[in-house]
């Protein structure tokens, strides 16, 4: 792991350098901005029952699905087709070294672009002056959320990006994962032929894995150990198969 | 313990290499070996295996069978050694677009384990050698092509590896920058072993100490480029340009030594003259006898000269020559 620092180091320096990074951050913003003075206005005209935290980090998958294609379509799929995964992966580096470094690197962003949110509650309690209005609980569950499972959406656009030459391909395969893994969920926890007796351990696996309730749980201060567990699982594994994916690329290019 | 098998004397070892893609023998069998400081071309025509032979050298692709050693140290099994001690420059020379050339090198260094403190005054130096000076601050992906390679180039010698293996380096270079990155690559000689393929024959001839010529997977012809010459093409070959009866001219050169052979003529143009190769396996200087005994017959002589052929006729022939055997099997 010796040149894991280096290679974080030098991917965050890239993504600084970048204007895409800056377009990625405008249009996160205003768009995060424009949800949040909605849910002002709501609030604005009638009392409502959750917490304006609550209903913003609700909306959470809006910008996952657009953001962390973007931010993480370029990681490998650029290396390769580039070429220049062969003179990287020909100094002493190892594989697992450039994944870890180049999914760092997007989560810190990730991570930032998040946390610079947090300017419109620090805006709403200057302006508005009304603690209600500012409920920290929900809002720190909010942001844990979106920190733990930020760790394995990452790492499936590193895996997308993993298996492809193309960034076209990847950011619609990591969306397509994506939106499996938010949406699949909730579709599938409703779904009627799943109610059979014999289906029952799918049925148990599927309510496991569903996102909207595990934000659900987060905003109301539960932070459960399984559900730590599936983030944490599904990012080893998705990072594993970005290893994997890379090295057999190497072995049949 | 580790610094034993550097002082080898012999630097790389290959022996038996076989690299298969999909049922295709990219790498057929190939041995050869290079010994410490040489600089060894690897010469071939498009898809004759010298960009997959030299990705196998670098740990990058595994082979099918087959060993290579280099520097002691054993590829499969000791990839990590061999990434420290083989400097890299790939076929069309991947470079990232978006960094600055100082910045890259940094970079570069810094995976490449040279120590924080010496690698500023090293970047320096690569820099100079490789006449990038003033374009150290320049964005890589607006650098002409001649630059970028050079950046290649500086990028592979930057950690001063003992092994430097370059793919195609003068490629896209124009006759200033060939005579520099020449110039680099000889004042490497005795310092690093280099192994470079091109497939600008002269090239290969002025700065290599062996060549190696691939074809089909398969090794057809090495040797220092004089051996090669003698070896494919005869040791002396003469060209004249002559007028008289052809039994004559068998005559003449019967006189001055009966192994003189006609390699070639041409049929004679209005005037009567051809245009004759004779060869002989024989060094030294035949011209003034094979002259004396073909104006002593009578023929009439327009040209007369000691053929020099280059590494391309050699080239050429022996891959021609492989080529042959290929059919005929």
């Amino acid at each position: 792991m010796k040149h894991f620092l280096t290679i974080l180091s030098h991917e965050i320096r890239m993504l600084l350098v970048t204007p895409s990074t800056y377009i990625a951050s405008v249009i996160f913003l205003s768009l995060m901005g424009f949800v949040f003075t909605d849910i002002l206005e709501t609030y604005s005209q009638a009392p409502q029952a959750a917490s304006p935290a609550d209903v913003f980090f609700k909306q959470f998958y809006l910008p996952v699905l657009f953001m962390v294609p973007l931010l993480t379509m370029k990681c490998l799929a650029e290396e390769r087709r580039l070429g220049t995964i062969e003179t990287l992966l020909t100094t002493p580096v190892t594989t697992t070294e450039v994944v870890l470094g180049k999914y760092g690197a997007a989560y810190a962003l990730y991570a930032m672009l998040w946390g610079s949110t947090a300017g419109f509650f620090w805006i709403l309690r200057r302006f508005a002056g009304d603690a209600r209005l500012l409920d920290y609980g929900p809002m720190i569950g909010g942001y844990v959320f979106i920190a733990v499972s930020g760790l394995l959406f990452i790492a499936i656009g590193v895996l997308a990006s993993a298996v492809s030459r193309n960034q076209a391909v990847a950011s619609i395969l990591c969306f397509a994962m994506l939106f499996g893994l938010i949406f699949g969920g909730s579709y599938l926890g409703d779904a009627a032929w799943l109610k059979s007796d014999l289906l029952h351990p799918v049925k148990a696996a599927v309510n496991y894995a569903q996102v909207f309730r595990h934000y659900e749980d987060f905003s109301r201060g539960v932070v459960d150990l399984r559900q730590l567990l599936f983030y944490l699982s599904g990012t080893v594994l998705a990072l594993l198969f970005s290893i994997l994916g890379v090295e057999a690329k190497l072995l049949h290019g | 313990m580790v610094s034993i098998p550097d002082q080898l004397p012999t630097a790389i070892a290959v022996s038996h290499l076989v690299k298969t893609f999909a049922g295709v023998r990219a790498v057929n069998d190939v041995s050869f070996t290079v010994a410490r400081g040489e600089i060894m071309g690897f010469l071939g025509p498009n898809g004759a295996g010298k960009s997959t032979t030299m990705r196998i050298l670098t740990g990058y692709v595994p082979a099918t069978s087959g060993g290579v050693m280099i520097c002691g140290f054993p590829v499969t099994t000791q990839s990590e050694a061999i990434k420290r001690r083989v400097g890299y420059m790939p076929e069309n020379n991947p470079l990232p677009e978006d960094m600055r050339v100082s910045e890259y090198l940094y970079y570069r260094g810094r995976l490449k384990e040279v120590p924080r403190r010496k690698l500023g005054p090293r970047i320096d130096e690569v820099l100079e050698v490789c006449d990038l000076k003033r374009v150290r601050h320049k964005i890589i992906g607006q650098l002409s092509k001649g630059y970028r390679q050079r950046v290649g180039i500086a990028e592979a010698i930057l950690a001063e590896p003992p092994v430097i293996i370059m793919d195609e380096p003068t490629i896209g270079l124009d006759p200033h920058q060939i005579l520099i990155v020449r110039d680099l690559i000889a004042s490497l000689r005795g310092r690093m072993t280099v192994i470079i393929s091109s497939h600008i024959l002269p090239e290969i001839e002025m700065t290599c100490d062996r060549v190696l010529i691939i074809n089909q997977g398969r090794i057809v012809a090495q040797g220092t480029p004089a051996a090669l010459r003698r070896e494919i093409l005869g040791r002396s070959r003469y060209e004249l340009v002559v007028a008289g009866e052809p039994s004559r001219l068998e005559e003449a050169l019967g006189l001055v030594d009966p192994a003189l052979r006609v390699a070639a003529q041409t049929d004679p143009d209005g005037d009567g003259f051809r245009t004759v190769t004779l060869t002989i396996e024989r060094d030294d200087e035949l011209g003034e006898p094979i002259l004396q005994a073909l104006l002593a017959k009578q023929m009439r002589v327009r040209a007369f000269s000691r053929a020099n052929p280059t590494l391309e006729d050699v080239f050429l022939a022996a891959t021609r020559r492989s080529w042959d055997a290929i059919d005929k099997r």
